[in-house]
Parts: C-alpha cells; sequence; structure tokens
C-alpha cells in the first residue's frame, strides 16, 4: 500500500499563501494572549491550590452536589476567589475541581481547611480514602522558582538544539529550523489561550517534546535537501527544495499519522491527569508537521534565493 | 562476516538482558535473587504523598556550621517520626545542600495528620504563668501602642471604635480629641472580654491574632520577660473560643530532659476525664531533679505545659513533685495523643520548618491513571501495528516487533536503574511507540524509492540502510538533547518523562538500525528474492 508516490505538489511556489496562514493563525493566539494578559499559568508557576474530590453519594442521605453550594460555602469563610467545576466523568460519579490561586500564609494549611468544610457539610458524600483525589498546594515561591527552571530549560533546550545544526548543517539550517520551532510552540501557547487551557509544568514539557519532534521532522526534510542540493547543481534552489520535500513527503506524512495515533490514544484514553499534555502533543505535532514542509523548507529557499541575489552568482538557475 | 557475528552476539546480548528484568514482571515465582531489582511506581501511581519542606532560620542566628547540622537533624528527626507513624518505604531526602527536605509518603490514607506529624516543631517547655499586675500592666501597654499605631494595621479596623473615627472626620481641633482621653482599647476588644481575666479569643479572630503576635513592631512592645500564647484547639469543637496565656517567657524545664512520654487512659472516678486518653511524661535524672525544685518553690502557681508556642494545659502546682512525672490532660482524640507523643518521643526539631509544597494523589486517581494509562497505550499500539502491517506488508511485521522489544527495553533498563514509574513517563513510552516506528518508515521508504530505481533487493536495503542511518541519527540525536535538558531541570514526574523518552530513543535506535537490519539481512541473504514485501 501506498498513499503518496511520485508526489510534484508545489510547495515552494505557494509558500507566502502558507506564511500567510501561519501569521494569521500567530497573530490570533496573541491577540488571545494580550487580551487575556498573558498565558494561564497553572499553579504550578504561580503558587496556589488545586484540589480534586469525589463527592459521590455514599449514603441514601447523600445527594448530588451542587456547585453553587459548595461555592457558597467556601465564601462564608472568606474564600471567594476560587474556581469551582464540576468534572462529573460518569453519570454516578460526582468530582470537584477547586482550584485557587490564593495561598495561606499560616496556620492550617488551606487545602485543609477546604476539605474539612466539605466533609463537616456533606458527611453523607464523603468515603475515607476515595474523597481526596488529588491535592496539590504550591507555595508562591517554589511557583516563582519552578517559572525560572522551566524558562531556563526551554533556553538550554534550543541553545543546544541551534549547535548541534550548525554543527551538522549550515548555520542557515539552524535558523530556519529555530523559526519553525519559534513558530510551533507561539501557536500551540497560542491555541491554549484560546482554548482557555493553562501552561503547568507537564505542558513545558510538552512543549519541549514537541520542540524535538518538530525538529525531528524539519531534518529529515533538510536532511534530503542537503543531499539533493549536491546532486542537482544547476537547478534553481526553489525546485530543488520542492523535490526534497516532496520525495519526503511521503515519510513524512507516515511518522507524523502514527505519531498522531498514540498522541490521540493518549488524548482520548489517557485520563485527566495527562490530558492537557496530550492535548498540547496533539497540537504540537500537527503544527510540527506543517511547519516543516510549509516554514522551515521556504525559509531555506529565500535565505538561498536572496544570498544568490547578492553574490550575482549564475550557477544555478533563479 | 566477523561484523555480522559481532552484531549477532550484541543483539543476543541486549535481549537476554531485556528478559531477565522485564521476566519478573509477568512471571510469577521467580527466585528471589531474580526479583531483588524493581520497577517502583511513582507516587502519581500508586497514591501517595509529596511533601516538601523548607527549614526556617529567620527568627534564629546561627553560623553556616551550625544551619548544616540544624538540617541534618531534621531530617533524622523527621524519619524517626515517619518510622514511629508507621508508613511502608518513605523517603526522606534533603535536596542538594540546600535547607530544603522532601519526604515521599506512599499509599497514606490521611495526609493531612502525617502533614502535621511532619511540620511540628514539637518544642516542649514548661512555663509559670505571669501575675495579675504584669498582665494588666501588659494589656495596658498594648492598649496604648495599638490606639497610637492603627494605622499600621489594617486588619484590626473593624476593632476601631466608630465613635471615635468620627470625631476625626468632623476635623475637630486636636486639643478637643486631646482632652477626650477615651481609648480604643483594641487589644482588649480584639481578645472579646471586658478587663476579665482569664482573656479569650474568638474562633474567627484566631488568625488575625496570630497574625498580629508576629508582626515583629507589635512583638518589641510586649513587656520584656512576658510570652502571650494561645491555649490549645480543641479538636471535639474547633470552633471554640480560646485562651489567652500571658506566660513568663523563660522556661522552667524542656523537653531535653524528657526520658519518655506515653499515652495513657485516665482510669480515675472523675466523670469528666474518666476513659479518656491523655500523655504522661517522665523525666531523667536531672529532669526529674529540675521538676522537683521548680515544682517545690512554686506551689499553688499555675504551671503552663507548652508545645511549640500553644499552651496545652495550665494546672496550679498542688504539691512538690519530686519523682520527675507530669501528664498532659485535656480534650484530646486518640490520634492526637498518638502522634503527640510521637513527635515528643523524637525530639524537637532543631529549628521550625515550613511546608512550602505539597503534591498527593489519592489511591483511586492513582489506579484511575494507571488502568488510562495502559488503556491509551494497548490502543495507541493496536493501531500502530496495524497500521504498519497494512502499510508495509511483512517489513511492517518486523518493525512492529522491534517497537514491541523497545518497549521491553524501556521497562527493562528502568528496572535495572531501579527507576520510579510515573504517568508522564507512561506518556513517554507511548510517544516512543509512535516515534520508534519513524526510524523504520525512514528506512523503508529509502528502500522502497530505490527499489523503483530498478536496484536489486540487496543494494536496495544495503544502501537504504546506510543512507537513511544519518538522517536517523540527526533526528534523534536533537530529541535527545531536549530529554536531557528535561531532565536536569524537570521535577519528580517530569523527569520520568525525559527518561523513558530518552532510553526509547536510544532503544529505537538500536532496534531499527541492528535489529530490523539483522532480519532483513537473514531474510535477503540466504534466499534469492526477486521480492520484498515492503
Amino acid at each position: 500500500m501506498r498513499f503518496f508516490s511520485d508526489t510534484h505538489i508545489d510547495f515552494i511556489n505557494n509558500r507566502r499563501f502558507a506564511f500567510i496562514i501561519s501569521a494569521l493563525l500567530i497573530l490570533v493566539g496573541l491577540v488571545s494572549l494580550f487580551l487575556n494578559k498573558g498565558p494561564k499559568y497553572s499553579i504550578d508557576f504561580t503558587g496556589g491550590l488545586a484540589l480534586e474530590l469525589n463527592l459521590t453519594p455514599v449514603n441514601e442521605n447523600g445527594k448530588n452536589i451542587d456547585i453553587q453550594e459548595i461555592r457558597d460555602l467556601l465564601a462564608v469563610e472568606g474564600l471567594s476567589n476560587v474556581e469551582i467545576q464540576d468534572i462529573k466523568s460518569k453519570e454516578d460519579i460526582s468530582l470537584v475541581l477547586i482550584k485557587t490561586k490564593v495561598t495561606s500564609e499560616t496556620g492550617e494549611k488551606l487545602g485543609d481547611k477546604i476539605i474539612r468544610l466539605i466533609k463537616e457539610k456533606y458527611p453523607d458524600n464523603v468515603e475515607e480514602g476515595k474523597f481526596v483525589r488529588l491535592q496539590d498546594e504550591v507555595g508562591p515561591r517554589i511557583g516563582g522558582e519552578l517559572r525560572e527552571k522551566a524558562l531556563l530549560a526551554i533556553f538550554w533546550a534550543l541553545v543546544g538544539i541551534i549547535i548541534y545544526i550548525w554543527w551538522r548543517f549550515e548555520f542557515s539550517f539552524g535558523l530556519a529550523a529555530v523559526a519553525a520551532l519559534f513558530h510551533d510552540v507561539l501557536i500551540t501557547v497560542g491555541i491554549f489561550s484560546i482554548t482557555g487551557r493553562e501552561i503547568s509544568l507537564p505542558v513545558v514539557a510538552a512543549l519541549l517534546t514537541i520542540v524535538g519532534y518538530s525538529l525531528n521532522d524539519t531534518i529529515v526534510v533538510f536532511d534530503r535537501i542537503r543531499e539533493d542540493l549536491k546532486i542537482y547543481r544547476k537547478e534553481s534552489y526553489a525546485n530543488v527544495i520542492n523535490h526534497s520535500i516532496n520525495e519526503t513527503l511521503s515519510r513524512t506524512i507516515i511518522t507524523s499519522l502514527t505519531t498522531l495515533l498514540v498522541v490521540l490514544s493518549l488524548y482520548l484514553f489517557g485520563g485527566t491527569v495527562i490530558h492537557d499534555f496530550a492535548f498540547a502533543l496533539l497540537i504540537g505535532v500537527l503544527v510540527g508537521t506543517y511547519s516543516s514542509i510549509f516554514i522551515a523548507s521556504p525559509i531555506l529557499v529565500e535565505h538561498f534565493i536572496s544570498r544568490q541575489k547578492r553574490s550575482g552568482s549564475k550557477k544555478r538557475k533563479i | 562476516m566477523k561484523k555480522t557475528k559481532l552484531r549477532g552476539l550484541i543483539i543476543i546480548a541486549v535481549i537476554l538482558v531485556t528478559a531477565y528484568f522485564f521476566l519478573p514482571l509477568v512471571v510469577d515465582n521467580l527466585p528471589s535473587f531474580w526479583t531483588e531489582k524493581r520497577l517502583k511506581l511513582g507516587l502519581d501511581l500508586q497514591g501517595g504523598s509529596q511533601i516538601q519542606l523548607q527549614v526556617d532560620f529567620t527568627d534564629l542566628e546561627l553560623t553556616q556550621k551550625e544551619r548544616e547540622d540544624a538540617v541534618k537533624t531534621a531530617v533524622q528527626i523527621i524519619r524517626n517520626r515517619i518510622d514511629q507513624f508507621g508508613v511502608s518505604e518513605p523517603s526522606i531526602q534533603r535536596i542538594g545542600t540546600s535547607n530544603r527536605i522532601i519526604v515521599q509518603l506512599p499509599g497514606l490514607k490521611d495526609p493531612s495528620r502525617a502533614k502535621e506529624l511532619i511540620g511540628k516543631t514539637a518544642l516542649l517547655e514548661f512555663k509559670l504563668l505571669a501575675e495579675g499586675e504584669k498582665i494588666q500592666e501588659t494589656i495596658d501597654t498594648l492598649n496604648k501602642y495599638l490606639d497610637e499605631n492603627i494605622e499600621k494595621y489594617d486588619y484590626l479596623e473593624n476593632f476601631v471604635d466608630l465613635e471615635v473615627e468620627e470625631v476625626v472626620d468632623v476635623l475637630e481641633t486636636e486639643e478637643e480629641t486631646e482632652t477626650e482621653e477615651e481609648s480604643n482599647r483594641i487589644f482588649t476588644k480584639l481578645t472579646t472580654s471586658e478587663d476579665e481575666l482569664p482573656l479569650t479569643i474568638d474562633f474567627e479572630n484566631i488568625a488575625l491574632f496570630k497574625k498580629l503576635l508576629k508582626d515583629p513592631e507589635f512583638k518589641v512592645q510586649i513587656p520584656n520577660g512576658i510570652q502571650i500564647a494561645v491555649g490549645k484547639e480543641d479538636k471535639y469543637d474547633i470552633y471554640a473560643a480560646r485562651t489567652i496565656y500571658f506566660l513568663l517567657e523563660e522556661a522552667e524545664i524542656t523537653g531535653k530532659y524528657l526520658e519518655k512520654a506515653s499515652v495513657k487512659i485516665d482510669q480515675g472516678y472523675n466523670p469528666q476525664t474518666s476513659g479518656k486518653p491523655y500523655i504522661a511524661l517522665k523525666f531523667n535524672k536531672t529532669g526529674a531533679k529540675k521538676f522537683s525544685n521548680i515544682t517545690g518553690q512554686n506551689i499553688n502557681k499555675r504551671l503552663a505545659i507548652v508545645l511549640d508556642d500553644v499552651v496545652y494545659v495550665a494546672p496550679v502546682i498542688k504539691d512538690k513533685i519530686p519523682n520527675g512525672e507530669a501528664s498532659i490532660t485535656g480534650s484530646f482524640t486518640i490520634e492526637e495523643t498518638n502522634d503527640l507523643v510521637i513527635v515528643l518521643n523524637a525530639g524537637n526539631l532543631p529549628a521550625p520548618v515550613n511546608i512550602i509544597e505539597e503534591r498527593t494523589v489519592g489511591p483511586t486517581l492513582g489506579s484511575d491513571s494507571i488502568k488510562a494509562g495502559i488503556m491509551a497505550a494497548l490502543i495507541g499500539m493496536a493501531v500502530v501495528v496495524l497500521f504498519m502491517i497494512l502499510y508495509y506488508g511483512i517489513s511492517g511485521l518486523i518493525a512492529n516487533i522491534a517497537v514491541a522489544i523497545n518497549l521491553c527495553f524501556i521497562i527493562a533498563v528502568m528496572t535495572m536503574l531501579e527507576g520510579t514509574l510515573t504517568m508522564p513517563g507512561i506518556a513517554g513510552m507511548i510517544l516512543t511507540i509512535g516515534m520508534a516506528v519513524d526510524a523504520n518508515v525512514i528506512i523503508f521508504e529509502r528502500v522502497r524509492e530505490n527499489i523503483k530505481a530498478g536496484k536489486t533487493i540487496r543494494t536496495a536495503v544495503d544502501t537504504g540502510f546506510s543512507r537513511a542511518l544519518v538522517t536517523i541519527l540527526d533526528a534523534n540525536i536533537t530529541t535527545l538533547i531536549t530529554a536531557i535538558v528535561l531532565y536536569q531541570f524537570g521535577t519528580g514526574p517530569i523527569k520520568g518523562f525525559a527518561v523513558t523518552l530518552s532510553i526509547g530513543i536510544v532503544g529505537s535506535m538500536f532496534a531499527s538500525i541492528v535489529l530490523v537490519k539483522a532480519i532483513f539481512d537473514g531474510f535477503i541473504t540466504n534466499v534469492n528474492r526477486k521480492k520484498l514485501s515492503i
């Protein structure tokens, strides 16, 4: 079986079209980021509290929980800046997610306080051992440190990659690849902002994985470009690179497809804990594949053509 | 030929090692030496708490050496407490050379109790109560100070008398306000009672009161030698008002002289206390002598038993106590007394610790995550396996074998390194399934191209593999770079992801470049094939 044999799609001459689409995607993301005053960071980076509680009725007195009731209960205790969500996964189970960026200064931890209050209010919905499913409480200082660590990680990953590509290819290849990476990360972060998802520690890990994955894709194409440039010495840059993209198209699509299949499986069946992580990967794989064909290689073409014009070389057709 | 022999040996060695460490997972009743190393499940999968503590030196003046010792002692004491509490396989570790300690408690039913146990400084002190005049003097001083400096304490504005405020608002002349002499008496109002002793504090004001007591400017206003402390919370009635105690700051005797603390049940005839748990304290020889002197010299005075600046009980000394025995009575739950005995026997922390991060995963979420992870892995793998066979025929099947071996390889290496499997770690493995076929896809596409170009099967395979090798290395090394960076900067679960991803990348390169090539070679060398299912 084969899907793509002998394709002759003209990617390069239609590159302006791809650039416009990408620019639009990035722009929409940036507008959303601007309107929301930056990305929505999770408590990993801001400090705060996340609680997932199981309030499924455990005896005949237990009733299904009304979120508003919990909100009122916490408001009475002066906890009004709290986000409460109903995340019922099945009909007969009642899961509640409580999030706040507030941190307790002294004494009883905020999470313990909320747990105590809800326990007292709904004794018929609390089963010891099953009640608290998740309790994450991050102090503000730790949040700041994690933010710093995440930024450093992204920075050093990019430095490492540029150095490696610089060593293996020409510098211009490295720049084109990194431009594509920024493109991927910007679009993913933008989509996270538009869909109101939080940037948490695992999401940062996913972003870095996207960087690695997208690069993987780009390098396979670049590798072929490097090879073809040596074979077709008279052909114009645009034609050679277009030829390389078409030659590797089958591989690019197949690999992306298999990766996409497992990531989709992770997103659909992997459970709540890694939902956002899988979502970031899902977007990243799609955008990463797109960018290695439509962004990284065309940027390379632009670079080569402008270099040729500057030097006035007649070796290749233009 | 020599080269192929070496390759065969390497493949056999890798498969044997993989099988050795993978087998205990699927076969029961292996000899014990075989199952010694095993893959641990992370707290996010088996449920449990991770608590990060910071030793707080702000109120202490210590040298670098003393701080160093304090952190080490803290680790030791917390370990003792947890051992006494009874948690299986806890981990208590200092982070590098910092003031921070990470405590991991797997499979815990009631983490809040463990937290209280860990976080207590557990400094036990016996202090005499201040006398009446001294108390009055303290209250007056503090009332006066707060009146004059109320602008510094905006959280106390509810206790400012409205009438007096109005006077200021109407901008009366200064002399008139001064002649009024009417005081706000904020400190008295905060403590609810009208000049009656003992002072008490209502539940809703306790947090404010504690904040006030911690304020450095307020602290210096308290007359020398006096300490203000709040009574213990009643676990049976946590909303009850609590007594405020005025203590003589200097401790008469501390927990340093304690030999043993134990839980006792009151066997007396008093229906109020009978059958209730209390804590019996026994001092060592020096302590007993000291205690005997203190009680002998202060008959009819009240002696408070103070733990971490909270007064547990303050009985009147009726007689000299020569045997070095004391008891802490009161409204206790059994758990409370058990935990108190644990911290008293383990000794006090050299400096207070603060919980700066806590991550708890309940057992139900953990097992849900495992189920979901296995489900996602199985479905993802099934789809990819099916696709590869459909698209590449027999070659696809070979690639699938390589992917399966790679999965076993990841788990085996993790076991060998005695690593911890986390949820992101499982995600990393699943991701590897998708990426592992990539190397094969690159190779197969090359081989197809070669066959189409009219090369023989043999040359098509050989050049396909050797040309693809460069690409595979370049592509995987960049992913490896990001994985290593993730490992360097990541915390717990993220590290798990980085580890499985890295092992997976190395494994998939081995599988596709060495293993799949070997199978192909075996396929082609022996038989002169005209066609290849690819």
